[in-house]
């Protein structure tokens, strides 16, 4: 019994310095991203590495997601009545929640484990304490462009998702199922204000936050060797994952 | 002046440093010996502040920087230059913008300028031709050139050589060992030196250092050391089985 307590005790205590350290690495990451940002040209590569290269999974992904909320919502709505609510079904759903959420998670699988994995090897290989001896501070070069990146791509890799993902749903729901074109894009324009649209960016944001600060983090503290870059890759993309899960829950709470 | 006094370090429950006393000379090459595992990188990495001391103190021309914040750690930094056990170059960058680096992000020198200093701190270890090329398509001994090439283009006045001939063949690891000796004729710099290689590395040190158990257990000339009468130490420089020094 008192085996399991102090058990209980030394994972509690490990798991607030856990937190803490995160929460120092997050505060530090932005006050070196406001004091120096890096240069442009490093920043630039990571949004061309997290935005750009993420635009084709992103566009896949987007694109079947419409269809088959357009598929899901027909199916719905004709019981209903209501086919011609389907735009604005598919778009809300899209901008309000898949589009930040999905995007997000494919930008994690993608971009995500893989900066974790560099940050990881620099940590082994000795580049980040070599960066430290020149005195220069690691987090300008390896934290701050893919937190900046990762901020600006998110809120764009989402405005592709929800466009794609419309004309995805407008696909199946008008050329396939027959639902009037008219009724798909009026009932859109009239049923999407423009909270739904800025909610849906706001999310975006705080979901490309999430992503550069546990994938950095990891890496940064990876272990040793290749396990220890190997287990920091998979931990970051579950933790990013799983966080971007629940913190979407307790977001749209507040933005709704 | 690099001066060591009572420094303890644990990772855990393992002790690794267990009250180290050292000073290290201005000017003058030290070299720090002892069996694998005893903790002289780790000696060394608090030399410049990578890792801080559980207990203990470590100065730095007078200044404490177990105590010191980052900016000012940096500031500290700036007299330092360090070669890495495996180099530690940037893998994503080639062997020119590797050694251009520390020049590029902390002054503003000419692009012009840059190179010519980059071209000199190459020639000065023996290595032209070779810019382009990225660390992955170099040898050991090249990458450990190039890497004291970046540690040599600041003009730093101490710089600290973690095992630098490690895994290096015998003509190689004499020729870094030169280059070590001779850069630091012409620089004047202050070296300490991380080393396994007995008894090479007694041609190159003014000082040596034993490291063992987490405690400097002698410190001397190169010809006081070999000339101890202490049976680990004794152990250590023959490379003899028998002794105090247990491989399990």
């Amino acid at each position: 019994m008192i085996y399991l307590v102090e058990r209980l005790g030394a994972w509690t205590l490990a798991s607030l310095e856990e937190m803490g350290r995160m929460l120092n690495f997050i505060l530090y990451a932005i006050y070196t991203c406001v004091r120096s940002p890096g240069h442009p040209r490093h920043i630039l590569k990571q949004i061309s590495f997290i935005g750009a290269r993420s635009s084709f999974v992103v566009i896949l992904t987007a694109g079947f997601t419409g269809m088959v909320l357009a598929l899901q919502g027909y199916y719905t709505l004709t019981k209903f009545g209501s086919e011609g609510m389907l735009g604005v079904a598919v778009s809300l759903s899209l901008i309000r929640e898949l589009g930040p959420v999905l995007s997000a998670l494919m930008v994690t699988g993608r971009a995500g484990s893989a900066i974790s994995a560099e940050i990881g090897i620099m940590r082994i290989t000795e580049q980040i304490d070599a960066l430290e001896t020149m005195a220069l501070e690691p987090f300008k070069y390896l934290v701050c462009p893919k937190l900046i990146a990762s901020v600006l791509a998110l809120p764009l890799l989402c405005a592709m998702f929800d466009v794609v993902g419309i004309w995805g749903g407008y696909l199946v729901g008008v050329k396939l199922l027959g639902v009037n074109p008219g009724a798909y894009f009026g009932e859109m324009e009239k049923g999407v204000a423009w909270k739904d649209v800025y909610s849906g960016m706001i999310k975006s944001v705080s979901f490309g936050v999430i992503i550069a600060w546990i994938c950095c983090y990891k890496g940064y503290y990876a272990g040793h060797g290749a396990e220890g870059v190997s287990r920091a890759t998979t931990t970051a993309v579950v933790t990013s994952s799983v966080l971007i899960l629940v913190w979407d829950y307790f977001i749209t709470s507040v933005l709704l | 002046m690099i001066e060591l006094k009572g420094v303890r370090k644990s990772f855990g429950s393992q002790v690794v440093l267990n009250g180290v006393n050292l000073e290290i000379p201005t000017g003058q090459i030290t070299a720090i010996i002892g069996p694998s595992g005893e903790g002289k990188s780790v000696l060394l990495k608090h030399m410049i502040g990578l890792l801080r001391p559980d207990r203990g103190q470590v100065f730095v021309d007078g200044e404490d920087i177990s105590l010191l914040g980052r900016g000012a750690l940096n500031r500290v930094r700036e007299k330092f230059g360090m070669l890495f056990q495996n180099a530690a170059l940037f893998d994503s960058l080639t062997v020119f913008e590797n050694v251009a680096f520390p020049l590029q992000e902390k002054t503003k020198l000419s692009d012009d300028e840059i190179a010519r200093r980059v071209r000199d701190a190459l020639l000065h270890v023996g290595l032209a031709g070779v810019d382009a090329k990225y660390p992955d398509q170099l040898s050991g001994g090249m990458k450990k050139r190039v890497g004291l090439a970046r540690a040599l283009l600041m003009d730093p006045r101490i710089i600290l050589f973690d095992e630098p001939t490690t895994g290096l063949d015998p003509v190689i690891c004499r020729a870094i060992h030169q280059m070590i000796k001779e850069t630091h004729a012409r620089f004047g710099y202050t070296a300490v030196v991380v080393s396994h290689e007995i008894p090479e590395i007694f041609d190159i040190a003014d000082r040596v250092a034993v490291l063992y158990r987490g405690s400097i257990i002698e410190a001397g000339t190169p010809q006081e050391i070999q000339s101890s009468g202490d049976p680990m130490v004794r152990q250590f420089i023959s490379g003899s089985l028998e002794g105090p020094i247990h491989l399990i």
